[in-house]
């Protein structure tokens, strides 16, 4: 994609894990609140105070180990990352340098490349390691004053890091969608880029086609979205490449992604960079993994998205396009399997699911898990199609968007708004011989062979009918009318 | 009554007996403190009304128990001062620095909840080595603290407020704080007895860290019966300390009187070049009183102990660098004025708000753990580390129990060692390398040197021993009358 040069590229992703507590403390782990309201003297590193490490916190970053292929380490330590911020109150991270809790993972994924062909691939992860997230700087918002809100403070981080394994951004996106997956099955985050439980640094560089010596790389922060990501691989990969055709040399730096721009500006360089003067953290003793532990959150690891997929194809029989989007996202998949239980139509839940329900979500900008029916629900609307209660065109329209809008079950929802399908066909030989006689045009042309107006006239019928009529009875009583 | 001639334990027996009220015995030593202290300078903070507003809702529940006919605490009703380096909720707690002066903690450390509710009264807080950093109580940025034996000299350090006071009769009992001997050789300085516990037996939580790995908390008193209750009053497993210890915790103090005649090694790395004749007579002495009562006391070496003062000065700056740095003037305590931006607010305030010596060791700790450096020094000192656990093990094996100097001379003179930090450090010597293998270690009245001052003795014990170490030394004193010397009547301070 870049002419003359390969790009190598690895990631650093960081995920919030969702515990109910923080990571040292028993503050509530939560998104948003008043500013500094889910804080403490722990947390908020006042002196004399001591962390305490939250057993689901390393028990959440095992099972991200597990589910990205990792070997667990029988000992791990916590170790303190040294720098001054003001959103950094006790001025070091607690983190792990030395003894990371996960090494040396591997994930499958497949992805279509810059020229539209699908391919196989896979991209080694070096660690994960379990620290905590600092606090919230808030410039300029009060005068000339900067704010701090400490809420977020010491909520617990992964910080999952691959091999420079990726060559392009096509790659790159398609395996932070799969790591992104695997870690929402896994239960370990909710992986929300929107509010930061998900963020990615991107390490790029490049080097002339065939050559065996990387270059020299820059590391971009920032990256707030998938195409963001994308995008900041392009730009970056590119500017690089015009800085090399320019006879200058690349400095390794960290950059700053403008995603409004479209550009990314260099944040420091290697010199400017902290001497985070790691060692080991004296107030937590190590953590200790013993194979008892291990299995014990392995077997509670919940199925991962490529099996799951593989079980919908040979279980289910569906295609594997329909099969990638229900095991995209957990939501999906356990609302599917869910629905499943009270439908034996598969196919029909599947094609509500990835095309009609999606479609809704992704106008109304929302989420799969805002949405407010049961999987019960669509399994009675599908049923009722299948018995012919109403036709397909008005449940996937006027009661599955009134499903969304919460105005109740399919069934009562039909009720109140009379979409009962008309199936007598007594009462649509008079509608269909009302719309005969109202457009005598039409008719005249159907009668001379043009078939297709038959879909005009069905309109008419629907119009009149508000929908209701049955399509297979009006389609008969038509051909009966009008030989 | 004369209060001030009884030991802590005779205070809470009478107490006990309503021979006397917790308020009578606060009151007292108010007393004594607002007397003596223009002189001796021992405490930080003191306030009358907050100490015997304590007394009297201890006396309240002391009353309550006596009249449901229940056993009181072992040191119920009885006044301890507090080093200042330990947080008690809504009392100013400075560490003796500029950079907390304002500081007020919203939460008790847990050896302070532990004491309250052992139904002890808080007096106030007393004077320390700013940070606990130093062996003279001259590093404070407030007050400089003397020896009551000899006002001209020091009363060591960094507990030098919490052992004056206690030598001083202004406390039967105090608390303070052991990273390299900051327990032991104040005790020493001040001819009293000062217990530095196995590290991980009293919580740390809410004990402003200087090294997290080697702090303990401990207790001061005039004899080791007072060391072995407020030390059970205090210690005990913590949820809220991840290196505090979870176990079956027994009482020190109701094995006082049971003298198990231990097996007794003379460590001569302590008895060398360096140490005063008059100290080493000291210990030849006490190794004649343990012989004739008893015990089997040989020599023994430990060599590697020569390692534990360096290894000692590297992981402990290391930790303060990294400890010492949320003192920064953006949330609390002291802010430089007129910074020009963040940078700059982080520099004044630091540079204004830290003394000279907390600022040599949070440089040569941040220069230790830089990088390319990390593995020439703090990696060396941990191994280093290990070797003196090792060679402790080893004795141990021989003996069970390790008598030496607590400290190589007796109290200097004020402003003697302030210009040589090299020479400030090596009053540490006996005493660091038992912080290195957070053994439990007793420092106790050994005699007086020619001029009178005291001489400090320094049992050492394997991990858990403190109720050993204790009633050996309880056998000493029950044998000596050193302990119950009074600076006074010596023509110390008056």
């Amino acid at each position: 994609m870049l002419k003359g040069y390969d790009i190598t590229i690895g990631l650093e992703v960081h995920c919030e894990l969702n515990t109910q507590t923080k990571v040292f403390c028993n503050c509530k782990n939560e998104f948003g609140g008043e500013p500094n309201t889910h804080t403490c003297p722990v947390c908020l590193g006042m002196p004399g105070m001591l962390p305490v490490l939250n057993k689901q916190a390393v028990e959440k970053c095992i099972l991200a180990g597990f589910a990205t292929g990792c070997s667990i380490n029988d000992i791990a330590h916590m170790d303190r990352k040294n720098y001054f911020y003001p959103d950094s109150p006790k001025a070091y991270q607690i983190s792990q340098l030395y003894h990371p809790l996960c090494s040396e993972g591997l994930i499958k994924f497949s992805f279509t490349d810059d020229e539209g062909t699908e391919q196989q691939s896979q991209v080694r992860i070096e660690r994960i390691h379990l620290e905590e997230d600092a606090g919230k700087s808030i410039h300029d918002a009060w005068g000339k004053s900067s704010l701090l809100d400490f809420n977020r403070c010491g909520v617990p981080l992964i910080e999952i890091v691959t091999y420079p394994d990726m060559t392009s951004a096509e790659q790159t996106c398609a395996f932070f969608e799969a790591l992104r997956a695997r870690l929402r099955f896994a239960g370990v985050s909710d992986c929300k880029m929107q509010e930061g439980s998900l963020r990615a640094d991107v390490n790029l560089s490049i080097k002339p086609v065939g050559s065996d010596t990387l270059g020299t790389r820059t590391e971009m922060k920032n990256l707030n979205s998938v195409k963001a990501i994308y995008r900041a691989i392009k730009s970056e990969a590119k500017r690089q490449a015009e800085e090399l055709s320019q006879g200058k040399r690349i400095i390794q730096e960290t950059r700053r992604w403008d995603d409004n721009k479209g550009r990314s500006l260099r944040m420091r360089s290697k010199e400017e960079a902290n001497d985070y003067r790691y060692f080991p953290d004296p107030d937590l003793a190590p953590i200790a993994v013993d194979e008892e532990w291990k299995n014990e959150l392995r077997k509670s690891l919940p199925e991962m998205p490529a099996e799951k997929m593989k079980k919908y194809m040979d279980e289910f029989a569906l295609p594997e396009y329909d099969c990638g989007i229900l095991t995209s996202d957990p939501d999906i998949s356990s609302f599917f399997e869910a629905a499943l239980n009270h439908t034996k139509n598969i196919k029909s839940v599947s094609n509500f699911i990835m095309v009609d329900m999606l479609r809704i979500i992704k106008e109304t900008e929302m989420e799969f898990s805002d949405v407010c029916f049961s999987p019960a629900d669509l399994a009675q609307l599908i049923n009722l199609v299948d018995t012919g209660v109403i036709n397909i065109s008005t449940a996937k329209t006027t009661v599955l968007e009134a499903m969304f809008a919460g105005e109740g079950s399919p069934d009562a929802i039909i009720e109140s708004k009379g979409l009962k399908q008309m199936g007598n066909e007594d009462e649509l030989l008079k509608i269909v011989q009302e719309v005969i006689a109202e457009n005598p045009t039409p008719v005249q042309q159907y009668k001379e062979g043009k078939q297709q107006v038959i879909g005009f006239l069905m309109g008419q019928v629907m119009k009149k009918t508000q929908g209701k009529a049955k399509p297979d009875t009006v389609i008969e009583l038509f051909k009966k009318e009008l030989i | 009554m004369n209060i001030l001639g009884l030991s802590a334990i005779e205070i809470a027996e009478k107490i006990a007996a309503k021979e006397l009220t917790a308020v009578e015995v606060t009151r007292a030593y108010l007393d004594v403190i607002s007397q003596t202290d223009d002189a001796i300078n021992a405490w930080l903070y003191v306030d009358d009304a907050y100490a015997l507003n304590n007394a009297e809702k201890v006396q309240k529940e002391i009353d309550s128990l006596l009249s449901q006919g229940k056993k009181l605490p072992a040191l119920a009703g009885v006044p301890v001062g507090i080093k200042d380096n330990m947080c008690v909720n809504s009392v100013k707690t400075t560490c003796a620095s500029k950079i907390l002066y304002n500081f007020v903690p919203p939460y008790d450390a847990t050896a302070i909840k532990n004491a309250q509710k052992n139904l002890m009264v808080i007096l106030g807080k007393t004077n320390m080595d700013e940070f606990a950093m130093g062996s003279s109580t001259e590093h404070s940025a407030f007050k400089q603290t003397k020896n009551p034996w000899n006002t001209r000299c020091v009363p060591g350090g960094s507990s030098g407020g919490s052992a004056a006071a206690v030598a001083a009769l202004q406390a039967p009992l105090a608390l303070g704080s052991d990273t390299g001997g900051s327990i032991r050789q104040p005790a020493a300085f001040c001819g009293v007895t000062g217990l530095k516990p196995t590290y991980g037996t009293v919580s740390r939580y809410g004990l402003v860290a200087f090294a997290s790995s080697l702090d303990q908390i401990g207790p001061f008193a005039k004899d080791a019966a007072g060391c072995a209750a407020l030390f059970d009053a205090i210690k005990g497993h913590d949820e809220k300390d991840s290196t505090s210890y979870k176990m079956e915790y027994e009482s020190s103090y109701e094995e006082i009187d049971n003298f198990k005649k231990p097996t007794i090694g003379i460590l001569t790395e302590y008895m060398g070049e360096g140490v005063t004749n008059d100290i080493k007579q000291a210990v030849i002495d006490a190794k004649a009183k343990y012989e004739s009562l008893g015990c089997d006391v040989i020599e023994i070496s430990i060599p590697v102990l020569t390692l534990a003062l360096p290894a000692y000065y590297i992981l402990s700056s290391a930790e303060a660098s990294s400890n010492l740095s949320r003192f920064d003037g953006v949330r609390y305590g002291y802010r430089s004025e007129g910074a020009d931006d963040l940078q700059d607010l982080y520099i004044r305030s630091r540079s204004e708000g830290f003394g000279t010596e907390v600022k040599r060791r949070i440089m040569l700790g941040t220069f230790t753990l830089c990088s390319g450096y990390y593995d020439e020094y703090y990696n060396k000192a941990l191994k280093a580390r290990s070797l003196v656990v090792k060679g402790y093990e080893d004795a141990f094996s021989k003996v069970d129990i390790l008598l030496c100097p607590a400290t190589p001379t007796t109290a200097f003179k004020i402003g003697e060692k302030t210009d040589d930090a090299m020479s400030m450090y090596l009053a540490d010597l006996c005493t660091v390398s038992v912080n290195i293998a957070g053994l439990p270690a007793i420092s106790f009245p050994g005699g007086f040197d020619e001029s009178g001052l005291p001489i400090g003795l320094q049992l050492i014990g394997s991990k858990f021993s403190e109720s050993l170490l204790l009633s050996t030394v309880n056998a000493f004193q029950n044998e000596t009358n050193y302990h119950k010397a009074c600076p006074a009547e010596k023509g110390g301070a008056k």
